[in-house]
């Protein structure tokens, strides 16, 4: 026993001593020896695409004319502000005061009222008050008392339905949100949860960091499906990224009758509640209709997932976002609170931003006029745009798109042509990462491959916003038009 | 045709016997299904009716992969992620809820034996009032609303340095605020971190080695979980230690090794702890990969010599450790002639031999003498670690895609704050030298308040914001606490809380020697207020010391 320890401790020192000799000794941290879990999960969405695009824009900013084009336009996410959307005033104000309350004070109010209308000051008090004087201090670990009752009314008017601030969490995003659901229900790893195809990739993530198994919903020939696998959750986002469907309400309650019968937690994913474009398909939360099918489903397990970063608002940097739990039991509502508390707080201008989002202000108030014209410029505008470029894709060789309902993407399919998919594969590269490379290499377009979010093999998609800013559209259309002629003509 | 085999009934009276049958049919039937699939796609295509398509895709899958025999039922505390339930974190624990609760009924006039409940549970400055720092809070109003800029009248508001600091944000972020940024961070608060990692070791900081994060525990957090495989994996952590660290093991599935600080050497960190510590994991077949070291620490306040440093690397390196360096008190040492020394400034001061020992370093905007912990405000650096590693690192950056912008320009004013002559300076340095001085002050008056209650010691904080006192307790309390079936450092700080009205951490939270009792108390709070409190305390202390004699 002895001998066996002293051996192997000669052997050790003598293969550092080999290692150090050969100036190579291996560390401790490398690509073979961390959690394959994370290995494992990708996400396109930020991707190879999203790199190219950085590399591109640095090379740019060194050099403008080395580029068959002026500028990177990122269509690859859903980020309305780096597109030119402007930000709300009457959230901006709010914000700015809630930094600098110093503004408020006597020596600076009568200044300060000639640039914020007075419910601007009044919201940024009662803020700032809620959150004991200060953004700088940690705020309770679920998020501001106030700002989760705030959030309560908003969804009770929302869904004519009772909502309790101890069922809301705020987050510092939605990712954070989902990020936390999903890790709270793999109990283990046979534990499979749903998420559709093509599917916003932080699902299929999340699931493969904390070690659970996807269970897509589109059949097809690659799933294997494992009678291990224990299906506890679906993923439903609705409206839908990056399809841009919008669930009627049949479709909602027959998924929530099959899930009750199987007792499986529905996570509904509402972030592009207010992103709708089809007046006939209205949006209706999983909660609301989940209510309105009585006593028999009280008992229903339902976290539903809203958002600063997309809606009128696009306030994605803040990162600030809730979930709400409904018929969650108690005794895990308490552990999401421990794991909340962990992270110690979301960052108290996102929660701010929320509560803005939830509130805004009322037709009596001074801000309602100008907030009222922001966001129906930005919705009309965001109206236009997305059946500008559907009707766009629609009249490329190859393409079909559908015309969006809601959210921010436009989905299309390509047909490649057999030569561009040989090429392709002689590159190592799947065939619509080609066409996407391609594209943003010859143009400054960046969009996202299909292979990111699923799609029936042998199908091509990408994902694009419809974001680019209406008096540069145009050129932006024509860019593509033209890369995509040149695309088909090449290989045909 | 697509219509009519959606009408199937779902079959739920399976069992197990016959569950094999169902899945080979099931699966015969979704093959028909895929075959018809083109058409049915060309028919979602034109008639867009993703809703039935759903459907019958959701209850295909689920006849298949649902598992009547081993059905979970609806989700409570013991069929959630197991790893959840075990993670503890007495920062936020059940005496703060009562804290809360005693705050509420305060306010509302319910409850009137103090005047309100002294928050000594966690380093969170501006909820006991301290001030934020003028100039940061004064760009950021700006980047918020940047229209303000284009007012000539600005400039009656706001210094000159502050309007180009806000402008030069307003640019450096392309869109403002209200924008995504990159996942790492924006480019140009990452190359200020570099800077000011660069102006204090003294050697280049490669931009793709830094991360911002919203708060430095994100960091932590997003490490741990690139490094922690199965839980054959530990990591050694310091006890006591801010118990982040051990609730971040549980959740990832990692294991604690824990290492002992020494009390009698004012928390020191000696190499023979550690040497036993990573022997006795080894015995049971734990692959000790990584330690944390808190420096300053938390909850001890301690500050590591350079020459102690030096050992632990050289431990490090023969053990094959990767140093996780929680520095996010680097600006908070109070003792004279102490100073405060980063380990990648050791580790590059050591030369070649040791570059391939990995480093993990982490800094915060909440601590130090800004205390801006609601803003979310971190990075963390790397060095000495792969490219490949670094690339996954970024991609778990990416699934959250950035940290959140305020907080981000917090970070690049703390690490570029205003320079001498500029109409800021003198202002920002008034704020700082002040608030450094009073923290400094508070922990030296509330170190000699407690030392003066009988059967408490303490030592006074080098750094941080926390002292970590022991208490001796009598042997009838700790057999009411065990009646109870409470820990009697746990029983104890809550007599604190609801007899004194100050909220205290038992050391249990943290850990400590078995059989020694210790609390985590800051220092945050005004000299008169810990003055109160103290006083309070000692009151109730001694009535516990005489009940149970």
């Amino acid at each position: 026993m002895v001998s066996t320890t002293s051996s192997s401790k000669t052997q050790l020192v003598n293969s550092s001593n080999i290692k150090k000799l050969n100036g190579m000794r291996k560390k401790v941290l490398n690509e073979d020896t961390i959690n394959p879990c994370i290995k494992r999960c990708e996400y396109a969405v930020r991707g190879e695409l999203a790199i190219r695009a950085e590399e591109l824009r640095e090379q740019l900013e060194v050099n403008p004319d080395s580029l068959p084009f002026k500028h990177v336009i990122n269509t690859n996410i859903g980020n309305p502000q780096q597109l030119g959307q402007k930000p709300i005033t009457f959230f901006r104000q709010v914000t700015a005061l809630i930094e600098y309350p110093d503004l408020m004070d006597d020596e600076h109010i009568e200044f300060t009222k000639q640039f914020f209308p007075k419910d601007t000051i009044e919201r940024a008090k009662a803020l700032l008050e809620s959150m004991g004087g200060s953004s700088g201090a940690y705020s309770h670990s679920k998020g501001i008392p106030l700002v989760r009752k705030h959030v309560a009314e908003f969804i009770e008017e929302r869904d004519g339905y009772p909502c309790s601030p101890e069922d809301i969490f705020l987050t510092a995003g939605g990712s954070q949100g989902v990020q936390t659901i999903i890790q709270l229900t793999i109990a283990n790893e046979n534990v499979g949860i749903m998420i559709p195809i093509p599917q916003y990739p932080l699902y299929s993530a999340s699931i493969d960091m904390y070690g659970g198994k996807p269970v897509y919903y589109y059949l097809d020939e690659s799933n294997e499906w494992s009678i291990d696998v224990n299906v506890r959750v679906l993923c439903v986002i609705n409206p839908g990224n990056p399809t841009g469907q919008c669930l009627t309400e049949d479709t909602i309650k027959e998924i929530i009758q099959i899930c009750h019968e199987e007792r499986i937690i529905i996570l509904a994913d509402e972030v592009y509640q207010t992103n709708i474009y089809d007046d006939s398909r209205p949006f209706l939360s999983f909660k609301k209709v989940l209510r309105s099918m009585g006593p028999e489903y009280d008992d229903f397990e339902l976290f539903s997932f809203h958002s600063v970063s997309k809606g009128m608002v696009g306030e994605c940097g803040r990162r600030g976002a809730y979930f709400e739990c409904t018929g969650i039991d108690k005794s895990v509502i308490d552990e999401l609170y421990k794991m909340a508390s962990v992270n110690l707080c979301p960052n108290v201008q996102g929660q701010v931003m929320v509560d803005l989002v939830t509130r805004p202000p009322k037709e009596d108030e001074p801000s309602y006029e100008l907030y009222n014209a922001e966001i129906t410029e930005i919705y009309d505008s965001l109206k236009r745009r997305a059946s500008k470029l559907a009707s766009f894709f629609n009249s490329l060789e190859g393409v079909t798109c559908h015309h969006p309902q809601g959210a921010l993407y436009l989905f299309p399919k390509v047909v490649l042509p057999e030569k561009a998919i040989t090429e392709a594969r002689k590159l190592g590269k799947s065939p619509d990462t080609y066409y996407c490379l391609e594209l943003l290499n010859n143009t400054g377009v960046c969009v996202v491959p299909g292979t990111g979010f699923g799609q029936v093999e042998g199908t091509f998609h990408f994902r694009s916003t419809f974001l680019p800013p209406e008096e540069l559209f145009d050129e932006f259309i024509e860019k593509i038009k033209v890369f995509h002629e040149n695309f088909m003509k090449r290989f045909n | 045709m697509y219509r009519k085999q959606q009408k199937y009934v779902m079959g739920r009276e399976l069992d197990q016997k016959n569950y094999r049958n169902k899945v080979q049919k099931t699966k015969n039937k979704s093959q028909t299904f895929k075959s018809e699939k083109k058409d049915v796609q060309d028919y979602h295509d034109t008639k867009n009716i993703i809703g039935d398509e759903l459907i019958y895709n959701i209850k295909e899958l689920m006849r298949i992969n649902s598992h009547p025999s081993l059905q979970i039922n609806n989700l409570n505390v013991d069929n959630i992620n197991q790893r959840v339930r075990d993670a503890q974190y007495a920062v936020r624990g059940e005496l703060v809820t009562i804290a809360d609760q005693m705050q509420r009924d305060i306010s509302s006039g319910k409850r009137s034996d103090f005047e309100k409940v002294v928050f000594c549970n966690i380093g969170n400055p501006h909820a006991v009032g301290q001030k934020p720092i003028t100039f940061i809070r004064q760009v950021l109003s700006l980047v918020e609303y940047p229209e303000l800029l284009e007012n000539p009248n600005v400039t009656l508001l706001y210094p000159k340095d502050v309007i180009e600091r806000a402008k030069e944000y307003v640019i450096g972020s392309r869109n403002g605020v209200g924008a995504y940024s990159n996942s790492q961070g924006f480019d140009f608060v990452v190359r200020d971190v570099a800077n000011f990692i660069e102006a204090r070791d003294g050697y280049k900081a490669d931009l793709k080695n830094i991360f911002l994060t919203n708060g430095a525990s994100e960091g932590i957090q997003m490490f741990l979980n690139t490094i922690i495989r199965n839980n054959m994996d530990g990591v050694l952590l310091p006890i006591p230690q801010y118990p982040l660290y051990s609730a971040l093991l549980t959740l990832l599935g990692g294991t604690k090794v824990n290492y002992y600080l020494d009390e009698e050497k004012g928390w020191g960190l000696s190499i023979q702890e550690l040497n036993s510590a990573v022997t006795k994991a080894k015995m049971k077949g734990i692959n000790v990969r990584s330690i944390v070291v808190i420096n300053p620490g938390n909850p001890t306040g301690q500050c590591l010599e350079v020459d102690n440093m030096k050992e632990i690397i050289k431990f490090c390196h023969r053990e094959n450790l990767i140093i996780i360096a929680d520095e996010v008190y680097q600006e908070n040492v109070y003792t004279e002639g102490k100073k405060f020394t980063s380990f990648r400034k050791v580790l590059l001061d050591m030369g070649e031999e040791y570059r391939d020992v990995q480093l993990f370093s982490c800094h915060s905007v909440s601590k130090g003498f800004l205390g801006e912990c609601g803003q979310r405000g971190g990075y963390f650096e790397i060095n000495n670690i792969d490219g490949e590693v670094r690339d996954q690192i970024y991609k778990l950056a990416c699934t959250r895609l950035c940290p959140n912008t305020l907080g981000q320009l917090v970070v690049s004013m703390m690490t570029r704050p205003p320079k001498e002559g500029e109409p800021s300076y003198e202002l920002y340095e008034r704020e700082r030298n002040a608030i450094l001085s009073n923290l400094k002050e508070r922990s030296i008056l509330l170190t000699k308040e407690l030392n003066a209650i009988p059967g408490i010691t303490c030592e006074r904080p080098q750094g941080a914001m926390y002292i970590f006192p022991r208490v001796e307790l009598p042997t009838k309390f700790i057999e009411e606490a065990e009646r109870l079936g409470k820990k009697p450092d746990f029983l104890w700080a809550k007599y604190m809380l609801e007899e004194a009205g100050v909220c205290v951490i038992p050391g249990s939270g943290f850990g400590q020697k078995q059989n020694t009792f210790h609390f985590r108390t800051t220092f945050l709070a005004d000299q008169d207020t810990l003055k109160d409190a103290t006083q309070r305390m000692r009151v109730v202390h001694e009535r516990l010391l005489k009940e149970f004699s």
